[in-house]
């Protein structure tokens, strides 16, 4: 089951080091990981998505929080939230297959970035499902390069993810 | 005033009190090892970086007291890696400092260059690179702090050539601040009330208490709590003394090479009372037939600890001794039943620790009983590992905590010797052991030469069967007795303790154990080094093989 982790760190350089050796050293499946500095330039966040049972991601939030460098692990699967991912997609497009890919375009809400002789690069965002869509809807006309960001997410209304909002996980006596 | 990196970090460390500093110089901490040369701190010359390392986690585990260590960038750094990451498996409080090449030279495999920030990021509670002067003070700081509160555990600090030499003042912070940590120390409320509700209940209930009962300094209340409720205690190999091992209630320790009443008791308890403990593999041997049908109540600091290895009933987190007074004062009576105490005494009379005493040659256990005879139980020890660790374990009767000093999660051969130094420079008036084989003294045998220097009269005692004995052991019992390289032959260590200037002395005959102990005894100026020649056969006993559970457990 995937769970998204939003987690405030400290905007030190070694950090995702930190973060991606703990993950890889108790063996915890990272889906992807997004990292980008916030509001206040001392504290990175990171979305990551993990894909592990329960029991697992419990441990992974504890191990996380252990980290120094780490200010606050929110897991906000369960809650109101507003999640992106961005792609780019170059796609095989000759003449008369333009129209069509930009009908599609059209129909997701994306947008043409680059137009090359024989190539349309393609940026799209959108929750995964839409990036999904997006991507099968073009692999018919060829797609020639794809890069695609991890996942970031905010919880929704005056729910806040912040260094301010008491910093411990939860409470630390669950399991 | 301005003053250089590297004074600095001497001044920094007066301010935290240190004491003593176990280091090997080298190019890139030249400016380190001047400003200590007209510093009023203690160096102490190891003679390899691990033992640098061992020592200082001697020295810390024997006192409370951080230990620091200095090596050189390289090789130096790499060689406290084994010592770091012992003190990180058994939560020793440890400042390391590390010369590294000047920050122009840093990633272009300079001369004597290695990662060694990148290097120790698994295996250091929290580390450093320092690449401005100006962040000197807050870092050092920031080390003690985190090294020694919480969950202890070693920091590393990566000290650039050129930053020990830049100058910056010296405005050395008051507080760390560090908003990302924050240990929690009190239990929460309510699971104190379910906790005391719990012992209250109990009926066969049973205390288990680990590396962080020592830690948090918990002996005085757990031993109250194990009086007021008649419950029975065992230890962990890390907890071992936290409890006098000659109480009416002591278990001694459980495990793999438990005694059969602490793992009977653990067995068939309602209740285990786990007390700063991380249920090691092996403790629990197997996790899902651990206690099988008790609730389990686990205490620690560090929350990733609970649920981690077993299930947990009544989790609680924070600091053990604080803890224990707290639901201490929420107690309502309660104990063990008359029929728990009368089942464990029957079983203590029945698997009582053994051995087949007596005759030739040498028993390794004869011996290590003679130390705790000699001593009184109130020696430091220190052990290396294999079947020496485990002997020592199961029959030195430790008295007190903080009093034997053993690398029990990473199980490394050759932290004995080194342990012990530091153990002598932080408690100089004691009586110090290393219970060692002849294989794990080989590893850092060169540290003789150390305490020698210091005129450090701790005492070794090889117990020498010329094999990796718990090695043989397990290839006698799981591989059929094909003995792959197990059989390890030794020096002349009477020679070799003399040519680095100990005493050595060999006893062949179980009459003469007692005689060389009382004349190691009397030796204060040096080193003492006994070659017990002792049965090579020998097996520790009672085991629980891998995998397998109490029922399965292997008797001699």
């Amino acid at each position: 089951m995937f769970r998204i982790l939003s987690v405030l760190v400290e905007n030190n350089p070694g950090v995702l080091t930190r973060v991606a050796s703990l993950f890889s050293r108790r063996g915890y499946n990272i889906d992807s990981l997004a990292v980008g500095r916030t509001e206040d330039p001392t504290i990175s966040r990171m979305t990551i998505v993990v894909e592990e049972d329960d029991s697992v991601i419990g441990q992974v939030t504890k191990q996380l929080h252990k980290l120094v460098d780490v200010i606050k692990v929110d897991d906000i699967t369960e809650r109101e939230y507003v999640d992106r991912e961005l792609i780019l997609i170059k796609t095989d497009a000759d003449a008369p297959e333009r129209s069509e890919i930009m009908q599609i375009v059209e129909i997701f809400r994306a947008r043409i970035v680059d137009i090359g002789q024989s190539t349309l690069t393609i940026e799209a965002t959108g929750d995964e499902g839409k990036i999904k869509a997006i991507t099968e809807a073009l692999r018919p006309f060829r797609i020639r390069e794809l890069v695609r960001t991890g996942k970031i997410a905010m919880l929704r209304g005056s729910s806040f993810t912040t260094a301010r909002s008491g910093g411990q996980i939860k409470k630390e006596t669950d399991r | 005033m301005k003053l250089k990196g590297a004074q600095i970090l001497t001044k920094c460390l007066e301010k935290e009190n240190v004491e003593a500093i176990f280091g090997y110089p080298g190019g890139a901490v030249l400016d380190i090892y001047d400003a200590l040369y007209e510093s009023q701190l203690n160096h102490y010359l190891v003679r390899h970086e691990q033992g640098a390392a061992h020592a200082a986690d001697g020295y810390a585990r024997a006192t409370g007291k951080p230990g620091v260590c200095i090596a050189t960038s390289g090789p130096g750094g790499t060689n406290l890696v084994t010592g770091l990451a012992s003190a990180y498996m058994d939560s020793v409080p440890l400042i390391a400092f590390t010369g590294q090449v000047a920050t122009t030279m840093l990633g272009r495999d300079s001369f004597q260059e290695a990662d060694i920030y990148g290097i120790t990021l698994p295996i250091t509670k929290h580390n450093f690179l320092v690449k401005d002067v100006r962040d000197m003070p807050r870092v050092i700081k920031e080390s003690f702090h985190l090294a020694t509160t919480g969950r202890p555990g070693p920091v590393l600090i990566d000290l650039p050539k050129d930053v020990c030499q830049k100058r910056a003042a010296l405005n050395y912070p008051e507080k760390p601040q560090l908003r990302g940590y924050r240990p929690v120390l009190d239990g929460h409320p309510l699971k104190i009330e379910e906790a005391a509700a719990a012992i209250t209940a109990a009926h066969r209930p049973v205390i288990c208490a680990g590396g962080g009962a020592i830690t948090s300094g918990s002996s005085a209340a757990l031993r109250q709590l194990a009086e007021l409720c008649s419950i029975p205690v065992t230890t962990t190999l890390m907890g071992k003394g936290v409890f006098p091992e000659n109480h009416p209630l002591s278990l001694g320790m459980l495990g793999m090479h438990g005694t059969r009443y602490a793992n009977y008791a653990v067995n068939e308890c309602d209740l285990l009372i786990a007390l700063g403990v991380r249920f090691s593999d092996r403790v629990t041997v197997r996790t899902d037939a651990f206690a099988p049908g008790a609730k389990i109540l686990h205490i620690d600091i560090d929350p990733a600890e609970i649920g981690k290895n077993v299930r947990v009933d009544i989790p609680i987190v924070g600091d053990v001794r604080r803890v224990l007074e707290q639901i201490y004062r929420q107690l309502e009576g309660g104990g063990a039943s008359e029929g728990w105490l009368s089942r464990i005494e029957e079983w203590k009379k029945e698997y009582p620790l053994k051995y087949n005493g007596g005759g030739d040659p040498i028993k390794p256990q004869y011996v290590i009983e003679e130390i705790g005879r000699i001593t009184g139980g109130n020696a430091v020890i220190t052990t290396e590992v294999g079947q020496n660790q485990m002997w020592a374990a199961q029959f030195y009767p430790a008295s007190r905590p903080r009093s034997f000093l053993t690398s029990g999660g990473l199980g490394t051969m050759g932290f004995g010797l080194p342990a012990a130094i530091g153990a002598q420079i932080g408690r100089p008036g004691e009586t110090v052991f290393n219970i060692a084989g002849d294989g794990s003294i080989q590893m850092n045998i060169q540290e003789l030469s150390t305490a020698v220097t210091y005129r450090l009269p701790l005492k070794v005692a090889v117990l020498n069967n010329g094999y990796l004995g718990m090695v043989r052991q397990w290839q006698d019992i799981f591989y059929d007795g094909r003995l792959a390289y197990s059989d390890i032959p030794g020096p002349d260590y009477v020679k070799l303790a003399e040519a680095y200037g100990a005493v050595g002395m060999q006893v062949r005959e179980p009459a003469g154990v007692r005689r060389a102990l009382e004349k190691a005894m009397q030796i204060n100026d040096r080193p003492v080094l006994i070659d017990f020649i002792v049965d090579r056969q020998e097996n520790v006993m009672p085991m629980i093989p891998p995998g397998g559970t109490i029922k399965k457990m292997l008797e001699e």
